[in-house]
């Protein structure tokens, strides 16, 4: 019997109230961005957020909680641009959002941070067993980036995958991985890479004991991409199924599917609030259309970071998966 | 010289010089601190403040900023904002179908009331007619009225309630559209629309040129429209923009060092080119020399009946005497480049891209 699995893709929108505090301690300036070596009241600011942001998580019963990445100024770019081997250049657009961040320039080797385990140490205190981390996959990393010390295209992916992979190796236990690859979409690999960027996304998969789900969005993936994935030793692998049904149901109808997928059915980037019952419809809809009799575990999510959002929309978007997922397990059972 | 009635309607009675390069800036201006001083005052619920206190204060803020414009010798001047918060809010508060739920993250600690058109879009109260007014009462000289265009209105909000942006981008274009009319009724002659989220997505040039054509609907021939587009890859818009129905196109290209200027030699540019001279995103004014050499770039796109000069963008987030200074400078700079076109000293090779040599 399918499991339902309600979760999130992170990168939440920070609080009303840390908005004001954090621009008030930190300014609105490139330079004022997260540095990854702040303290005091921005530490103190971002705790009392995180905390609240895993409230809200569990409130509205979701079966993953993730910490939420509030200070990920950079969205997915964040790892790289608090990194020592790194400079942050201009601001740049990230990807075709009315949304900014600082252009990481890779100077030196991308050894260990950490910056993202002592997140999640700092979560392990106030979850159970159901912490779920959220990195950038490794070819988004590196395609949202500018190397300037690998100096090959597939070398300064493979170096990504290694830091992503040192980087998980010491996060604190937890239930499941996200890697998030828009650029997969936005900015498909050609030929060769499209493998690469597969292998890379092994790389890193292969450091965790988590179950490992791939989530590209901003449309489907190019089938050649989607067959490449599947090659990776990953569990799930998810699907925009608000940007785009029909090529992402081809490449299952053509290529097959991971036996656990995540579906991304609650829009991260619209306001209008999704109603439980037609989120747990869609679910039947992409079901009755696939070649797979039954998918072992489904993963129901936003199907983008929610940063986007107002607060409180970002809340009822939560409650709306959360509620889809109970829906659907007990419509199954 | 040819003349190029639309534009010479703004040339001043006592212009010093035979040629004439229409000066004027986008829009925004740096608000004087005290009047967010008196933002803060209004908003906090423990003082007295009022609303009548705050309206004086930009009312101060207006006819400051104006009188700052014309000091600086600008043909065209504006009011420099000073009544507007954010482009998209300002208009979103005034147009029916719009709600506002919260703060929405740009980039690092920079927010904005992101709204969401939740109904179709109607026409309620006049958005402008009173700014226009009160700042055109205030000055003798000729007002440019900036308006974010309908793409941008679309594309930067939340849209519950439309198939598509395209859709409630031109439902949009009709309600610019009325108001313009009422504009150009309070005697309003100079409109620029203002379109950035053009630079996003310049594969939607074609919506914008729909809206356009939902804009300048029955607006009489002689009403000045331009359009400021900043910060994008014009090779993806240009030559289709030549298309759209408007008089001018005001182009950011000092930031790049003119480096995209080829772009727009060929074909032929045949709309009036506003063009950017001062980079907006560099804190201190370019000499009068500088911003005199980039009026040449101009001229190596238009002849000087069809150039028209202005800063890069909206100046709002420089100090305001460099802001100040950049306004001085240009308009000097023009003057000066006007005298040497008049007295056949300048020569500059027009058209065909130049070989990148050096």
């Amino acid at each position: 019997m399918t499991e339902y699995v309600s979760t999130t893709t992170g990168l939440f929108p920070l609080p009303d109230w840390a908005k004001d505090d954090l621009s008030d301690l930190k300014g609105h300036q490139k330079h004022d961005l997260i540095s990854g070596d702040e303290g005091g009241e921005i530490t103190a600011a971002y705790e009392e957020a995180r905390e609240e942001v895993i409230d809200v998580q569990r409130e509205a019963g979701l079966d993953r909680v993730v910490e939420g990445q509030l200070r990920w100024d950079d969205m997915l770019a964040h790892p790289l641009a608090v990194h020592d081997a790194v400079e942050t250049h201009g601001i740049v657009r990230y990807y075709d959002n009315n949304n900014f961040y600082r252009e990481p320039v890779v100077t030196d080797d991308l050894d260990f941070s950490g910056d993202v385990a002592s997140e999640l140490e700092a979560t392990t205190e106030l979850v159970d067993d159901d912490l779920q981390a959220v990195l950038p996959g490794p070819y988004s990393l590196a395609e949202l980036a500018t190397d300037e010390h690998y100096g090959d295209e597939v070398e300064f992916l493979g170096a990504v995958a290694d830091f992503l992979a040192g980087e998980l190796e010491a996060f604190p236990a937890h239930e499941t991985l996200y890697l998030l690859e828009p650029s997969l979409v936005e900015d498909a690999p050609g030929d060769g890479l499209d493998e690469r960027a597969s292998e890379a996304i092994d790389r890193v998969a292969n450091a965790t004991d988590a179950d490992v789900v791939v989530q590209p969005y901003w449309g489907a993936l190019e089938e050649k991409v989607y067959a490449h994935l599947l090659d990776a030793d990953i569990d799930a692998v998810g699907f925009d199924f608000v940007a785009n049904q029909e090529d992402n149901l081809y490449n299952v109808q053509e290529y097959g599917a991971t036996d656990d997928v995540s579906l991304g059915l609650v829009d991260g980037q619209s306001t209008l609030v999704e109603d439980a019952d037609a989120v747990r419809d869609r679910v039947d809809w992409v079901t009755e259309r696939v070649p797979v009799s039954e998918f072992e575990t489904i993963y129901l999510t936003t199907n983008t970071e929610t940063f986007y959002l107002p607060y409180a929309k970002y809340e009822e978007k939560l409650a709306v998966l959360a509620d889809a997922a109970e829906l659907a397990e007990v419509k199954a059972a | 010289m040819t003349t190029n009635e639309n534009k010479d309607q703004f040339r001043p009675t006592d212009h010093e010089n035979d040629h004439f390069l229409l000066t004027t800036v986008v829009g925004s201006y740096p608000k004087p601190k005290w009047l967010n001083r008196a933002k803060e005052l209004y908003e906090d619920p423990d003082h007295g403040f009022d609303e009548d206190d705050y309206r004086e204060a930009k009312d101060d803020a207006a006819r400051l900023i104006t009188n700052e414009h014309e000091r600086a010798g600008l043909d065209v001047v504006v009011d420099g904002e000073m009544r507007r918060n954010e482009m998209v809010e300002f208009f979103a508060h005034r147009i029916e179908g719009y709600e506002f739920n919260g703060p929405v993250k740009v980039w690092g600690h920079n927010y904005f009331d992101k709204p969401s058109v939740v109904t179709d879009v109607e026409y309620d109260e006049s958005w402008l007619v009173d700014e226009y007014e009160f700042t055109a009462a205030a000055t003798d000289r000729p007002v440019k009225v900036p308006i974010t265009g309908p793409y941008t209105l679309a594309s930067w909000s939340f849209n519950e309630a439309y198939e598509d942006d395209a859709e409630l981008a031109y439902d949009l274009a009709d309600l610019v559209n009325e108001e313009i009319e009422k504009l150009v009724e309070a005697g309003a002659r100079y409109i620029q629309i203002d379109e950035p989220a053009l630079a996003t997505t310049p594969d939607d040039h074609a919506i914008v040129g729909e809206a356009l054509e939902h804009i300048v609907a029955d607006i009489p021939e002689d009403v000045r429209i331009g359009l400021h587009v900043c910060y994008g890859d014009y090779s993806r818009i240009y030559p289709e923009i030549l298309e759209f129905p408007v008089d001018e196109f005001d182009l950011e290209l000092a930031n790049g060092d003119y480096d995209q200027l080829d772009v727009f030699k060929d074909p032929e540019f045949t709309k009036d080119l506003a063009l950017g001279v001062t980079d907006v995103h560099v804190g201190e004014a370019e000499s009068v020399e500088q911003i005199e050499r980039n009026i040449l770039k101009g001229l190596e796109v238009v002849p000087p009946e069809q150039l028209v000069l202005s800063p890069d963008c909206g100046v709002k987030l420089l100090d305001r005497e460099v802001a100040y200074g950049k306004m001085a400078n240009m308009v000097e700079a023009a003057r000066n480049v006007e005298a040497k076109l008049d007295a056949g000293e300048i020569d500059v090779e027009r058209g065909a891209p130049t070989p990148a040599d050096d």
